[in-house]
């Protein structure tokens, strides 16, 4: 058999269901397509994307978007690395611990937000019961902007930060005892063993975790949307992404022209956001070489 | 999926340290054990992982009444099976649970197979643009498939495919991370002498690729269709646009729990619990080699 025919199904595949729909989108956003009809295509040039610019909750979900994902990323990525530098330690029970941590990871996002939902409920929610045993409270966490997007947040954080952990686990393993050796001979403290050994040996794993974490944070879509399960991300759209903001007007309002030209800045909002953390790590570690 | 039943991998580069390491750290004198405060750090981390199962336990065995008081219970009541009972009437967890397991099954046999013969000719085999075909795959491996769900779906409705089980199967079996997974692992675990030997006996590629590739590749294979099954089980967005709550799949289930059809909590709570426990059940069995495979995969991406 001739090597193509190894790649052929893998291909045939990709071509049709991964490919195709990636470039055809671009297409798609320049005409007004139905979801009832999407056999009929309109040309429509620009004129999709007009009507995202002077569209208010396009603007605010956009926001949200970039909130939430500082919100969920930063608390996330920071408490992997400390959870990691923990789990990196010689411990017993090992194997548990690790497999405990990714637990959340095998949940699926729908069956976490309908748990997180229950307990952030306003009124019988355990999470505002104990804040209220300390004399907070209650917050009612669907309604505030800032309370609902800390509660999709939660929500990110949880399923993510055992994941992260063990990929920051992984890495640190893979850098060089001598190192930490010689720095222990220069007579550096664990601390600062941390921050000029650990830190500059996981780059590369940072940044690719950064770079995941930013993806999943742009195309954010399950929590907001179960949340409470309105595709509007709430009553006054206050936790609304981009995500859930083209799944509205795609198969909410049937736009589906409309909800391509979305897809489609969502995908230069990644392109730009990965090419900004791609070029702060290579002006980092130039910088680091040259000294 | 008897490959799945395999004994634990031990794939060649496991980041277990190995123990002449130890003695190294030992003489030089690192305190490298862990203190108690690490330990209790752990421990929280460990509750905050776990304490929303246990609570989908309590909620779905109590009664929406029990759910609704101040201070809430703690302990599991003893309504879980009539909340299980109300759950498969309104939200046909049922059909949800064999759709699932059709779709993941399907997924996950058809893309272990794609996967290691595309991984297996992008290591071992010679061929015209490979380097390009190979850059590709790597390159669109980020590229989240959530925004070409608006083509993806006009091509299903096309070939009239909306709200049959095939649209989330087919798409679903285009893994480029497992083409790269399959490939790093073939280059690093299987030797060209040993493919170039079984040439010299006159074997056909395809007689190479059943009787020495695949063997090889089988602990690879294994991790590639553990962690393909989760993500297939888990899989929401495509779902629940392709299908509907009368060809549901578990997350389009609970996505029609979620969406204020149902009003008791406490049977919320046990769809999500049916739902979930068997992803659990895997990851309980084979979570050790989920995280190797997790880990691994961090090391060669």
């Amino acid at each position: 058999m001739s090597p193509y025919a190894y790649i052929a199904p893998f291909f045939t595949l990709f071509a049709a269901f991964g490919l195709f729909p990636l470039i055809y989108t671009a297409f798609v956003s320049l005409y007004r397509v139905e979801l009832q009809t999407p056999g009929d295509m309109e040309w429509r040039g620009l004129d999709n994307y007009t009507v995202l610019f002077t569209d208010e909750f396009f603007w605010i979900s956009l926001r949200n978007t970039f909130t939430i994902g500082v919100i969920s990323t930063v608390p996330q990525l920071v408490m992997a690395l400390g959870l990691a530098h923990l789990l990196n330690y010689r411990l017993r029970a090992r194997t548990f611990l690790r497999t405990a941590m990714l637990l959340p990871y095998a949940t699926s996002v729908a069956a976490a937000t309908l748990v997180f939902a229950q307990l952030f409920g306003r009124d019988f929610g355990l999470i505002n019961y104990v804040a209220g045993l300390v004399g907070i409270g209650p917050v009612d966490w669907q309604t505030g902007t800032v309370a609902s997007q800390i509660a999709v947040s939660t929500i990110v954080v949880w399923r993510w930060t055992g994941y992260n952990a063990l990929i920051y686990l992984a890495g640190m393993q893979s850098i060089p005892q001598e190192l930490y050796e010689a720095a222990e001979m220069d007579g550096a403290s664990k601390w600062r063993q941390f921050f000029h050994v650990t830190l500059p040996g996981l780059r590369p794993t940072i940044v690719f975790t950064v770079i995941v974490s930013t993806i999943g944070a742009t195309q954010l879509f399950g929590e907001p949307l179960l949340f409470e399960g309105s595709i509007s991300g709430g009553i006054s759209h206050q936790y609304q992404t981009l995500g859930l903001y083209m799944y509205e007007q795609g198969w909410g309002f049937f736009h589906l022209g409309r909800a391509a030209a979305i897809a489609w800045v969502m995908f230069l909002l990644i392109v730009v956001l990965v090419g900004v953390n791609a070029l702060l790590a290579y002006r980092r570690s130039r910088k680091e070489a040259v000294r | 999926m008897t490959t799945l039943a395999d004994p634990p991998v031990t794939p060649p580069a496991h980041p277990e340290k190995p123990p002449h390491r130890r003695a190294r750290r030992s003489r030089a004198g690192r305190t490298n054990h862990a203190g108690k405060l690490t330990y209790a750090i752990l421990a929280v981390a460990v509750l905050v992982s776990a304490f929303p199962f246990y609570w989908t336990v309590v909620a779905a065995s109590r009664s929406n009444a029990d759910l609704a008081q101040v201070p809430p219970s703690l302990l599991p009541g003893p309504h879980l099976l009539r909340n299980f009972e109300a759950v498969l009437e309104e939200a046909d967890i049922g059909k949800a649970l064999l759709n699932s397991f059709i779709v993941s099954g399907s997924i996950t046999l058809g893309t272990v197979l794609c996967c290691t013969l595309a991984g297996f000719a992008f290591a071992k085999l010679r061929f015209r643009g490979r380097g390009a075909l190979l850059a590709i795959t790597v390159g669109t491996m980020m590229i989240p498939p959530q925004l070409g769900v608006i083509p993806l779906f006009m091509l299903i409705a096309e070939l009239q495919w909306v709200n049959q089980l095939q649209a989330v199967i087919l798409p679903g079996l285009v893994s480029a991370f497992g083409v790269f997974f399959m490939r790093q692992y073939l280059v690093q675990s299987l030797p060209d002498e040993l493919i170039e030997a079984a040439r010299v006996d006159g074997a056909s590629t395809a007689r190479i690729f059943w009787s020495i590739v695949v063997p090889v590749a089988r602990p690879g294979m294994s991790v590639l269709g553990l962690l393909t099954f989760m993500a297939a089980w888990n899989d929401f967005f495509w779902p629940i646009v392709a299908l509907s709550s009368s060809e549901p799949t578990v997350q389009v289930a609970l996505r029609q729990l979620g969406g204020g059809y149902v009003h008791d909590q406490s049977v919320i709570m046990a769809g999500t619990l049916l739902g979930t426990l068997p992803v659990l059940l895997v990851f309980g069995f084979l979570g050790r080699q989920i995280v190797g495979g997790i880990m691994q995969g961090a090391v060669k991406g």
